[in-house]
């Protein structure tokens, strides 16, 4: 298990129309390269899962889509030929089963002798460290527990492709970030192609070798974690990957105007322009060393910092995070600093 | 004592009366009268030694059996079927399976004599084929058809609701580990509806067993252990070995239920 | 997902069949109903002479019926939806026994239930002649159905913390039963007097034993004609009985959709 043995997918002009007119995927076209995870990140109904259960088998694209694996044609293949691994949101474990015959099953319906099969899901459930819970039953497990079980029964098949639809979202959030960094290490081990499907930016941007975005059925942005992040193609992809701070106005003479003041910028004059930027992309400071300045309106200390909302005298509301030491209290005026490379104008 | 405590006895009381003096004192009494004849307690001896009664109690599981394997059978497939699928009628055809709930068993020994009686339906279907007569409601066939027509609405509505409770992952996930059909519905499927299979055969059991009203209907030579029951107490006068048999007849249908209900786990058993 | 055509196919028939099993019968016996000679068939005419003359001979018995089956809804409402809540906001070992011993009437056989009230009882004439006789026994078999839909729905909505909530609030016991058991439990009293009321106009097995010739229900009769008369009378007397019981099981179906906590 340690060459890379993921299958490279290829998606072409994949949609998804269900029988009562819905359209739930605009035809779309991705690669996804042999060893690479990737994530597909997405509010809900934006398509993620849909084009996560093409890719596994469980639909059919609609009339035209093609999906291969290593360049063989699959699109007809149903799921339990393709040869996936696939870990559920629900985790799906058999409750019928105890935790070994779970993730021996796909041994057994591929006609591995008992002895055989029971060796190879014991090592798996030790490469996941919980060979302890061999003979549990599913309803003796915790979340977390069943969250590995799901994934090593996934595995025990070596797989070609491994998809995950939200396999954290169940989970509380300590856990969640425990497991996250498990399920990185694991998919970086053996080197294994994985669509991982989540609406979790901060998953995503931890776990994806290459992120796609999607939105209302269609991919709005693909890229590296770094790139969606730093540069997301429009305002959607910046409101999902964080960039919650929007000021409206002009763009004139190099500077950008608006309610709360001026900023320098390098852009030509528009008559319509949005400076898009993180809270903790600022800097606050006395109002006279600043060109923005803003009330401050609400101050709630978080401990390692503060969280400061701010209004722009518009009525824009836009939120800044400020150390947690620096003097601040409601209805006092208080200016803003934000360098080049932490904003975006859109 | 907190006085919502109090409340709740005195709510609890008439119900422990009324279930107190007309269900376990009639019970002890329906023990009593059955070793009271001239056999005493051997009563109980002679129904077991009696080869008619024992030839009775042997037919009357046998079909109760046989009811409840068809109604599981027909009931499986049906309401597979009508969960997985979305379709134009299906509605109606729900309304349709499920209507007959609580037809009494006399009306439905009435509708196998419209069904297969002398002028039943299947009697003018087969002689319109010429293939003579089919007239079976007076026998035991009849009354298989009458049991099955009497626990599948039953037996369907606890069977669809429990395939719709299925999560639809748990099979998908057996496919995506290479399961074909067949696999996914005896490792998946049919374990995952195990409860409810076992709470509704039992009912259907238990129904069949002690079912009197169709037997009735379609006749009393059939040797049933309801109509035995019923022959014994009111033609012949034989307080002693109705009781004896009615007691008999109530332990079977209740170990069945109690069991199913223990295997089945709790929160199934919703007798119907 | 695509369904195997074949199994598609099998799975349809056998559906279709046992709607056609369960319908059928019953069709035929709405036509032989209407139909003035059900032997020649629909075309010896149409007649709503069979209906009029059921309703002259039987009318006691729908009446009567109807009776008993009011009358058993008052006693279960009265003695199994204040027990219910009891039994739900302190499960206990003593709760578990009750509910167990109430719900055994329905294990047993309604004959064996039968001969056991008339062995006990069937000695007090005036109680023996009366409907109350029968009446007894409806209840006894229809209380379980009651107790368990009141208590299933009781312990959905979580009655505890809600009567916690409203004894806070400095409620009373009674008052706490009056202002927030029962309006929390509507929707399971109401499925279970559909349920109750449904089961008593039908029942036989026991009513059939408990009856007189001068307490005759609708099952009873309906027993009476089959052995007795002729098809179209029969017929005609199932047709009445369906207006009555039909209606009952499609709000039964329809509040069993609805809410999904009554079966």
């Amino acid at each position: 298990m340690t060459a890379p043995t993921g299958a490279a997918i290829s998606i072409a002009g994949c949609g998804k129309t269900y029988p009562d007119g819905t359209r739930a995927l605009s035809p779309v076209d991705l690669e996804v390269k042999a060893g690479e995870t990737l994530v597909l990140l997405g509010p809900s109904g934006c398509g993620k899962t849909t084009l996560l259960r093409l890719i596994a088998g469980l639909e059919t694209p609609d009339v035209g889509g093609r999906i291969a694996f290593d360049g063989a044609d699959v699109t007809a293949l149903p799921i339990e030929k393709r040869n996936v691994g696939m870990v559920f949101q629900s985790y799906a474990l058999f409750p019928n089963m105890s935790v070994i015959d779970n993730v021996a099953y796909g041994l057994r319906v591929r006609g591995v002798a008992t002895d055989a099969r029971r060796a190879q899901a014991a090592s798996v459930l030790a490469m996941m460290r919980i060979e302890a819970l061999a003979e549990r039953r599913i309803d003796q497990l915790s979340g977390g527990q069943r969250q590995r079980v799901a994934l090593a029964r996934a595995l025990a098949v070596r797989p070609r492709v491994l998809l995950l639809d939200e396999p954290l979202t169940a989970l509380d959030a300590a856990l969640r970030e425990h497991l996250r960094s498990e399920i990185d290490a694991l998919l970086r081990r053996l080197a294994i192609t994985a669509v991982y499907v989540t609406h979790d930016q901060a998953e995503a941007l931890a776990l994806g070798d290459r992120i796609v975005v999607m939105k209302n059925g269609a991919i709005a942005q693909v890229g590296t974690p770094r790139e969606v992040y730093f540069q997301p193609a429009d305002d959607y992809v910046a409101g999902f990957v964080g960039i919650t701070n929007r000021l409206e106005g002009i763009v004139r003479n190099g500077r950008f105007e608006t309610a709360a003041g001026i900023l320098r910028v390098a852009a030509p004059d528009r008559a319509k322009a949005r400076l898009l930027f993180r809270p903790e992309a600022v800097r606050l400071v006395s109002p006279a060393d600043a060109t923005l300045v803003f009330q401050v309106t609400q101050v709630e200390f978080q401990g390692p910092r503060q969280r400061v909302t701010l209004n722009a005298g518009d009525g824009t509301r836009i939120i800044a995070e400020a150390p947690a030491d620096l003097p601040l209290s409601a209805g006092t005026a208080i200016g803003l600093v934000l360098d080049a490379n932490r904003y975006i104008l859109a | 004592m907190h006085s919502a405590d109090r409340l709740a006895r005195l709510f609890l009381l008439p119900l422990f009366l009324f279930v107190a003096a007309f269900f376990l004192l009639p019970m002890v009494r329906l023990i009593g009268v059955a070793g009271s004849g001239p056999n005493g307690m051997a009563e109980y001896v002679a129904i077991l030694t009696n080869p008619r009664y024992v030839a009775t109690l042997v037919a009357t599981l046998l079909l109760s059996a046989a009811v409840t394997a068809a109604t599981l059978a027909i009931g499986t497939v049906v309401a597979l079927f009508l969960a997985r699928n979305r379709f134009w009628g299906r509605p109606l055809l729900v309304s349709c399976l499920t209507l007959p709930l609580a037809f009494p068993g006399v009306v439905v020994g009435f509708m196998v004599i419209l069904l297969a009686g002398r002028q039943g339906l299947l009697a003018s279907l087969s002689m319109g084929l010429g293939m003579g007569r089919w007239v079976f409601a007076y026998s035991m066939a009849g009354l298989f058809a009458g049991y099955v027509y009497f626990s599948l609405p039953r037996v369907l509505v606890t069977l669809m609701a429990a395939v719709e409770k299925l999560d639809p992952a748990l099979e998908e996930a057996a496919r995506s580990l290479g399961a074909g059909r067949f696999e996914v519905l005896r490792d998946v499927t049919l374990p995952g509806i195990a409860p409810a299979l076992m709470a509704s055969g039992a009912i259907a059991f238990a129904t069949a067993m002690g079912a009197f009203g169709t037997a009735f209907t379609l006749a009393t030579r059939i040797d049933v252990l309801a109509m035995t029951i019923y022959t014994e107490f009111t033609l012949n006068a034989n307080f002693a070995t109705a009781a004896a048999l009615s007691i008999a007849l109530g332990l079977i249908t209740w170990a069945v239920l109690a069991l199913s209900r223990n295997l089945a786990g709790s929160g199934v058993a919703a007798a119907g | 997902m695509k369904t195997h055509r074949l199994t598609f196919a099998f799975q349809l028939f056998v559906t279709l069949l046992a709607a056609a099993f369960l319908m059928v019968p019953a069709g035929a016996s709405i036509l032989a109903g209407f139909t003035a000679n059900y032997f020649r068939g629909v075309s010896s005419g149409l007649t709503l002479d069979w209906v009029k003359q059921v309703l002259a001979l039987y009318s006691d018995t729908i009446w009567l019926s109807i009776g008993i089956a009011l009358g058993t809804l008052a006693a279960t409402l009265v003695l199994a939806v204040p027990a219910a809540w009891a039994l739900v906001r302190r499960p206990s070992r003593l709760a578990r026994i009750v509910e167990e011993v109430v719900t055994l009437p329905v294990a047993v056989p309604g004959l064996a239930l039968a001969l056991a009230l008339i062995l006990a009882y069937g000695a007090i004439r005036e109680f023996r002649m009366s409907p109350a006789f029968i009446l007894t026994g409806h209840v006894l078999y229809t209380l379980p159905f009651m107790l368990r839909s009141v208590m299933a729905v009781l312990a959905a909505v979580d009655i505890r913390s809600l009567e916690e909530g409203a004894a806070s609030l400095g409620a009373s016991p009674l008052q706490r039963f009056f202002h927030v058991v029962l309006p929390n439990a509507k929707g399971g009293i109401l499925a279970g007097a559909l349920m109750v009321v449904t089961l008593s106009i039908g029942e036989f097995n026991l009513t059939w034993m408990l009856h007189t010739p001068l307490t005759k229900t609708l099952p009873v009769g309906l027993a009476d004609s089959y052995a007795s008369m002729r098809l179209e009378i029969a017929s005609a007397y199932t047709l009445v009985f369906f207006v009555m019981i039909v209606p009952l099981l499609l709000a039964l179906q329809l509040f069993g959709r609805t809410t999904g906590s009554a079966r």
